[in-house]
C-alpha cells in the first residue's frame, strides 16, 4: 500500500454577504470532499470518476498537498503528509507530482521546452548542468518527443496539444516520482491523440514503477486505463472496486445511471430514447440532502434513504457500495 | 440548375463549398470541395477532430463564418434556394426561419441580465411582426417543449443548470420553427446524464416536427447514437460519407477506420490496449501535397503524395475520397 486516505474532508467556506451577517445567518460550507476513505496500492492505476463538481479534482489536489484538508489524513508510505513541515515537504514533493487537464494553460508560454522540463530539477537542485541536460534529453525521449534536440529549443505554442501534454508528463516525471496524480489528462485532446497519451502513461508506469491517481469524467477511458475505480457523487465515494467489474456490473443506483448514460456508440439508440434511471439534477453541494445524498435522484429510494446515511461497505470481495439496498449483504464490515 | 437544387426532399444541399481564412501568415484552406445533402427529417453528422473544418462548414451554412473567414466558392441550397450570393439583409430573413444554429458552448451565450423568457421573445420579435405578449406566450410554449417548463420564463440564466441553459438555447433555435437546425458540439460541455437527455430531446423534436439536424461533434460515440448519416472530415476535406450503421461496421477510408478504433468504448477491445493514429493533423497553411491524410496513413501507396483523391460514390450511398477505391465507382 502506497497511499492511505483516512476521513479526508475539504470544506470551502461560502462567502457571506452583509445581509447574511446582519441577519446572523450561519457560515455555510461547500463540502467538496466529504469523508473519503480509500487506499492506493503500489504500481496501481486508481481512478476517481464522477460528474463535474463531485470533488474528484479537489481530492487529487489534496493528495499531493496542493491543498490543506479541513480534516483527515493522507498517509504516504505510512506518514501523514499534512504533518510534514513545509521545509521537509519539498523532498516529498519530488515523490508526488501532478499532471493537469489543460496543456495550453499549464505550461509557461515564455519558456522553451528545455527550460520547462529542466525547471523542476533546478528548483530541487538536482545534478550539474550537464547531468540535467542528459536527464531532460532522456525525459523527452521517454515521452516520445524525438529527436529531443529539435523539441528543446521550441516554445509551447509551436507544439500540438498532444505534444504539449507530453511535455507536461516529462516535467512531472523528471524528478522520478513514485506517485502521479493525472487530472483529466486527455479530456482536452482529440480522439486520435488521446489513445497515444494513455498508452504512453501506461508504458511509463511499467518502466518506472509509477502509481497513478487518474481523475476522469469519462468512464470509457476509466474502463480501459484503470485497475480500480471509485465513483464520487457530491464529495463522497458511492461505489468502489475493480474498474471493469464496477463498470460492467454496477451496484449503486448512481453508478448504474452513469454507466447507462455513457454513449457507447450503440446505433440502436438512433430510433429510440435512452432512458437513464435517474431523477432531476445534481443538488447544491452547499445544502446537501439528508440521509443518503443521492436519495432525491434515486429511482430505488425507499424508507431509510432520506434519514440514515449509508456507509461504504464491502458487499463482495473488493467491491464497496454505500447504499441501503445492500444492507443485508454486508460481509466484511465497514470498508476502511 | 443542378438536379439537387429544386428537390423538395432535401432541406439542405451543399455543393463544392470552399472557405478560406485570410490571415497575416497566409491563406488557410479551411474547407474545400465540401458537398453533401440533408433530407427532410434527417439527422446528419459532421465528425472530425479539432481544426478539421467542421465548425467552419457549420457557420458557412448560415453565412456567419467568423472573420477573416470567407466563402470563396460553391453553393448552399436551403430549401432549394442558393444562399451564397444572397445579400446580408435577405440572409437575415432566412436565418432563424429556415435555418438556425445552436453555437458551441451555447449555454454560456445567454445574456446574464435578461430573463430567459425575454431573450427568447426578443429573438421572435426581431423576425416576426407580433406583439410582445404573443412572443412571450410563444417563449412559454418553447420552454415547455424543451423540458425547462414555462414556470421558468422569468428566470435568469444563473438560476439554471448547464443542462437547462442548453435547453433554453435549443428553444431559442426553434423559436421560429425552422425546418433545419445546425448544432455545433451541443453536448460536449455537459455531463453524461444531461448529455443523454439532450440527445433524447433532439429525437423527440424530430418525431414532433420532422426537424432536420446537422450535428457537429468530435465525439463519435455520441454521433453513432443520434444521426442517420455521417460525413467525416479531415484537414478541411470530407473524406467519407455514409449511413451510420455502415460507417460503424465497415469504415472505408483509412482515417475513419483508425478514428473509429481510437475511441475507447466500454467492453469493446482488450483493456489497456489503446489504438491511436501516429502524428498529428497538418498545418492548413502548408497542407501536405496529394491526399492530406497520406503522412499519417498506414495504407498509403504510390499516388497518395501526388494526387488529391476526389470524393466518389463507391457503393450506393457510400462516398469516399481515397485512392484505394480508384476505379470502384457505383
Amino acid at each position: 500500500m502506497l497511499i492511505e486516505v483516512r476521513g479526508l474532508k475539504k470544506y470551502f467556506p461560502v462567502r457571506r454577504g452583509w445581509s447574511d451577517v446582519i441577519r446572523g445567518r450561519k457560515q455555510k460550507f461547500l463540502k467538496a470532499v466529504n469523508d473519503l476513505n480509500f487506499t492506493i496500492e503500489e504500481n496501481e492505476v486508481f481512478c476517481l470518476a464522477g460528474e463535474s463538481g463531485c470533488g474528484k479534482s479537489t481530492t487529487g489536489r489534496l493528495l499531493v498537498r496542493l491543498l490543506e484538508p479541513t480534516e483527515g489524513q493522507v498517509l504516504f508510505e505510512g506518514r501523514n503528509i499534512y504533518d510534514i513541515p513545509k521545509k521537509e515537504f519539498k523532498e516529498y514533493r519530488k515523490k508526488m507530482q501532478i499532471i493537469f487537464q489543460d496543456p495550453y494553460e499549464s505550461l509557461n508560454p515564455r519558456m522553451t521546452i528545455y527550460d520547462l522540463v529542466e525547471e523542476p530539477l533546478r528548483i530541487h537542485g538536482v545534478g550539474s548542468e550537464e547531468e540535467r541536460f542528459d536527464m531532460v534529453y532522456q525525459a523527452l525521449r521517454d515521452v516520445g518527443l524525438e529527436p529531443p534536440e529539435d523539441f528543446m529549443i521550441r516554445y509551447p505554442h509551436q507544439l500540438s496539444g498532444g505534444q504539449r501534454q507530453r511535455v507536461a508528463i516529462a516535467r512531472a516525471l523528471i524528478l522520478n516520482p513514485k506517485f502521479v496524480v493525472a487530472d483529466e489528462p486527455v479530456s482536452m485532446l482529440d480522439v486520435s491523440i488521446r489513445a497515444g497519451i494513455l498508452k504512453l502513461m501506461l508504458d511509463l508506469k511499467e518502466k518506472y514503477g509509477l502509481t497513478y491517481l487518474f481523475i476522469t469524467h469519462d468512464l470509457s477511458v476509466a474502463y480501459h486505463m484503470c485497475d480500480r475505480l471509485a465513483v464520487m457523487y457530491l464529495g463522497k465515494i458511492v461505489e468502489m472496486g475493480p474498474a471493469d467489474s464496477v463498470i460492467l456490473d454496477p451496484r449503486h443506483p448512481y453508478t448504474r445511471a452513469l454507466v447507462e448514460a455513457v454513449p457507447k456508440g450503440e446505433v440502436e439508440y438512433r430510433r429510440r430514447l435512452k432512458e437513464v434511471p435517474i431523477r432531476g439534477e445534481v443538488p447544491s453541494p452547499i445544502d446537501l440532502p439528508s440521509g443518503c445524498i443521492f436519495h432525491p435522484r434515486c429511482v430505488e429510494a425507499f424508507e431509510p434513504c432520506d434519514k440514515e446515511e449509508p456507509e461504504l461497505v464491502e458487499v463482495e470481495k473488493g467491491r464497496f457500495v454505500a447504499c441501503h439496498l445492500y444492507r443485508g449483504v454486508l460481509e466484511a464490515g465497514p470498508g476502511r | 440548375m443542378s438536379l439537387s437544387s429544386g428537390s423538395s426532399e432535401h432541406v439542405l444541399v451543399v455543393e463544392g463549398l470552399k472557405v478560406v481564412y485570410e490571415t497575416s501568415f497566409g491563406v488557410v484552406d479551411a474547407a474545400s470541395d465540401v458537398s453533401f445533402r440533408v433530407g427532410r427529417g434527417e439527422f446528419f453528422g459532421l465528425a472530425g477532430e479539432s481544426g478539421c473544418g467542421k465548425s467552419t462548414v457549420a457557420y458557412s451554412l448560415v453565412k456567419e463564418v467568423p472573420p477573416p473567414g470567407r466563402i470563396v466558392g460553391g453553393r448552399i441550397y436551403i430549401n432549394g434556394r442558393d444562399v451564397v450570393p444572397l445579400p446580408d439583409e435577405e440572409m437575415r430573413r432566412i436565418r432563424w426561419k429556415e435555418i438556425s444554429v445552436i453555437p458551441q458552448a451555447a449555454m454560456n451565450a445567454l445574456n446574464p441580465v435578461y430573463s430567459i423568457g425575454d431573450q427568447i421573445a426578443e429573438a421572435i420579435l426581431a423576425h416576426e411582426d407580433v406583439s410582445k405578449d404573443d412572443a412571450l406566450a410563444r417563449a412559454e410554449e418553447l420552454l415547455d417543449l424543451v423540458g425547462v417548463g414555462r414556470h421558468r420564463v422569468k428566470s435568469y440564466p444563473h438560476e439554471l443548470s448547464g443542462g437547462q441553459r442548453q435547453r433554453v438555447m435549443i428553444a431559442m433555435a426553434l423559436a421560429l420553427n425552422p425546418p433545419l437546425v445546425i448544432a455545433d458540439e451541443p453536448t460536449t460541455a455537459l455531463d453524461v446524464v444531461v448529455q443523454a437527455q439532450i440527445l433524447n430531446l433532439f429525437k423527440e423534436l424530430r418525431s414532433k416536427f420532422n426537424m432536420s439536424l446537422v450535428f457537429i461533434t468530435h465525439d463519435l460515440t455520441t454521433m453513432f447514437e443520434l444521426v442517420d448519416r455521417i460525413a467525416v472530415m479531415y484537414a478541411g476535406r470530407i473524406v467519407e460519407i455514409g449511413p451510420t450503421d455502415e460507417i460503424v461496421e465497415d469504415p472505408l477510408h483509412p482515417y475513419t477506420e483508425l478514428l473509429v478504433r481510437a475511441v475507447p468504448r466500454i467492453g469493446v477491445g482488450e483493456k489497456g490496449r489503446f489504438e491511436y493514429i501516429p502524428g498529428s493533423p497538418p498545418n492548413l497553411l502548408e497542407p501536405p501535397p496529394g491526399c492530406r491524410f497520406h503522412p499519417r496513413c498506414p495504407k498509403r501507396f504510390e499516388p497518395c503524395d501526388k494526387e488529391e483523391p476526389q470524393l466518389v460514390e463507391v457503393e450506393k450511398g457510400r462516398f469516399v475520397a481515397c485512392h484505394l477505391y480508384r476505379g470502384r465507382t457505383s
